[in-house]
């Protein structure tokens, strides 16, 4: 290799210059086109799929075990466990368990406001809120559900969450105070911007 | 010359004198005789400026060294440093870090930014890869780690990591964006801040993994299945709805990042790579898969990372970044210590496929220049341009737009906010302008 030319250091004539040049570029054309050719991601699992060879190294989950799984809960109400809960008793966790970031009468802190909110959402500074914004009321059960409050989420009883989802919902209207909020009251709520939204379908692509 | 928009053709860059922008073949012959682009001074660096100012020119137009008159490094002639388990930045680097912002009584929700303007290539090391949290990196234990793939199948699955590590692997050089990325763009008034600390909610790595598919495959797909609930380790549980169709196809479950096993912040031990699609779909700490026939709604695919139109109703499921490119050097927070030639430097990606094409503009988008894009340009990756510009000394404005594989082109900030109004908070994608006043000083400038 030492003796290799090094180029625009070394001396080199003329026609050499011209060679040397013309395999430099055909050299940064192939790695061009390697690059271009990169562009299309490889399908690595396509084989092990055709020859029906995949590893199968996973357990079988019985029924009995999938049960434990916390539900996903969907806007009609699927996957809502039992119990319920009165706004009343709403009001008093809220004050304890919520209070602190989103505001004594949720308003809002350093967590977003949930009671109230100022339409339209044409507006220049749109408020974007439970009740100008969420499309369903399963969504707001989900959310306390799985990740409030944050410094312990995840310990709400059934009975708890609904009731702050009854609190909420009254303070925006959206729930009598004098009733108590269950799976089949949360999946009945039909939150103001329900028809506010457009869902894609991409593909995955342009 | 190429143009990336067809309308843009009156605007076709000026060849010759008149373009700021140097063809890059001349450019290069003529490196020696310039003594190759002044550096381009970072704040953080002011002594930089000044070695640049103080040196004078000789006759062959080259600076002379201002320093002392050895040109042996004091270094020499010392015993150096031991050999470390784990190699850290050199010290004087140690100021190249994410900058971190969290809510005040939740300190896990929040995002830490990568430096793009301090980075080179297209790779993001993984210390400063960024970060959007919704309470905080969990500590999941291996030996008890599980995958648990259910719902619409066949067979429902649990996998461990030493089952996952047996599958077949693949390794791909790809972005992630978290979809509020650069949202500052819709303020009134410019961000003035560094070009990381306003778009370095994304970074580049490879990500090494199992294609799901294969597992998609084992469990049995139920013909009625058309979604894929995936749920995270995370304090925020963060759970997201995923079209099935995305998840048969290129989706990665990745235990490698850069050549390692995945940072704790990245998703430590699983964590779902999405090719080109926002952040928050890329769910870390990735414990269950659940197949089903629709959308769950979660908050975060409906009051979060939904895009408010001007007329009130608001775009779901907007999963796939749009082309944007970036200038990061020169950009705010440096200077240029003279008139003379810079290379301008940048990221490109598209979360449709590859970068296609870049253009430079110093004059604020009246003229164009295509920027040369370093080898290699891959699928939703970033790509590096560059560009050798003469700057006159005179005011300037820089900007860059991209072209994808696949004809998206970023839009101008005009354009964007004239088609979504100034509440779309996620996707923004807009042409960045760096403004160079007399002095070389950068600024961020709307245009």
């Amino acid at each position: 290799m030492s003796a290799q030319p090094c180029l625009g250091v070394t001396r080199v004539p003329a026609r050499k210059r011209y060679v040397l040049r013309r395999w430099l570029l055909l050299g940064l054309s192939c790695a061009g086109l390697l690059a271009c050719s990169a562009v299309r991601p490889p399908v690595v699992a396509a084989g092990w799929l055709q020859a029906g060879s995949t590893p199968a190294l996973g357990w079988s989950v019985s029924s009995q075990q999938l049960a434990t799984l916390r539900p996903a809960i969907y806007p009609d109400g699927h996957g809502l466990p039992p119990g319920q809960g009165l706004a009343g008793n709403g009001a008093r966790l809220y004050a304890t368990q919520c209070a602190s970031c989103h505001g004594a009468q949720g308003e809002g802190g350093t967590a977003p406001e949930l009671v109230g909110g100022e339409g339209p959402l044409t507006r220049p500074d749109a408020d974007k809120t439970l009740l100008t914004y969420w499309p369903y009321a399963t969504t707001l059960f989900d959310t306390v559900a799985r990740s409030m409050p944050p410094a312990a989420p995840g310990h709400l009883s059934a009975d708890q969450l609904y009731a702050l989802c009854a609190w909420l919902l009254e303070r925006n209207g959206l729930w009598p105070a004098d009733t108590p909020l269950d799976a089949t009251g949360l999946a009945s709520v039909r939150m103001p911007n329900r028809a506010g939204f457009i869902a894609h379908r991409p593909t995955d692509g342009p | 010359m190429d143009v990336i928009c067809p309308d843009a053709t009156q605007n076709a860059p000026r060849r010759g004198a008149m373009s700021p922008f140097l063809d890059r073949r001349v450019f290069l012959r003529r490196g020696a005789q310039l003594a190759l682009a002044l550096p381009v001074a970072a704040q953080a660096g002011p002594a930089l400026a000044a070695a640049s100012d103080a040196g004078a020119i000789d006759a062959h137009g080259a600076h002379t060294d201002p320093g002392p008159a050895t040109l042996d490094a004091p270094s020499q002639g010392v015993a150096g440093a031991g050999f470390s388990n784990y190699g850290m930045p050199a010290a004087a680097e140690r100021r190249v870090i994410r900058l971190t912002g969290s809510n005040r009584d939740v300190p896990g929700n929040g995002v830490s930014w990568t430096p793009l303007e301090s980075l080179e290539g297209i790779l993001t090391p993984s210390g400063l890869h960024f970060e959007r949290h919704h309470n905080g990196v969990p500590q999941v234990d291996p030996q008890q780690f599980k995958l648990t793939l259910h719902g619409l199948v066949a067979r429902p699955l649990r996998f461990d990591l030493a089952a996952l590590l047996r599958y077949p692997l693949q390794s791909r050089l790809l972005f992630v964006e978290c979809g509020g990325n650069s949202n500052a763009g819709w303020h009134a008034e410019p961000m003035q801040k560094p070009a990381g600390s306003v778009h370095g909610l994304v970074s580049c790595s490879e990500w090494t993994g199992v294609p799901l598919r294969l597992l998609l495959a084992e469990a049995g797909v139920d013909p009625r299945a058309s979604w894929v609930i995936a749920s995270g380790l995370d304090a925020a549980a963060t759970e997201v709805s995923l079209p099935l169709a995305k998840l048969q196809g290129d989706a990665l479950l990745a235990l490698y990042q850069n050549g390692e096993r995945l940072r704790a912040e990245n998703g430590y031990p699983l964590r779902l790579i999405l090719p080109g699609w926002e952040g928050v779909t890329q769910i870390k700490w990735l414990h269950r898969l659940e197949v089903t026939d629709r959308p769950v709604m979660s908050r975060n695919e409906t009051a979060q990372y939904s895009e408010l139109r001007p007329d009130g109703r608001a775009d779901q499921f907007t999963f796939v970044m749009g082309p944007k490119s970036l200038i990061t050097s020169p950009s705010f927070g440096q200077h240029l210590p003279a008139p003379g030639v810079y290379e301008v430097r940048g990221l490109a990606w598209s979360g449709h496929g590859a970068v296609a094409a870049v253009e430079v503009s110093a004059d604020g988008g009246r003229n164009w220049s295509l920027a040369r894009l370093e080898p290699p340009v891959l699928d939703r990756c970033f790509t590096r341009f560059r560009a050798a510009w003469r700057w006159d000394g005179k005011p300037a404005v820089l900007q860059s737009r991209v072209r994808d594989t696949h004809g998206n082109v970023q839009p101008g900030r005009a354009a964007l906010v004239a088609e979504r109004g100034r509440n779309g908070y996620f996707h923004y994608n807009a042409i960045v302008s760096w403004a160079v006043d007399a002095d070389g000083v950068l600024s961020h400038v709307y245009v």
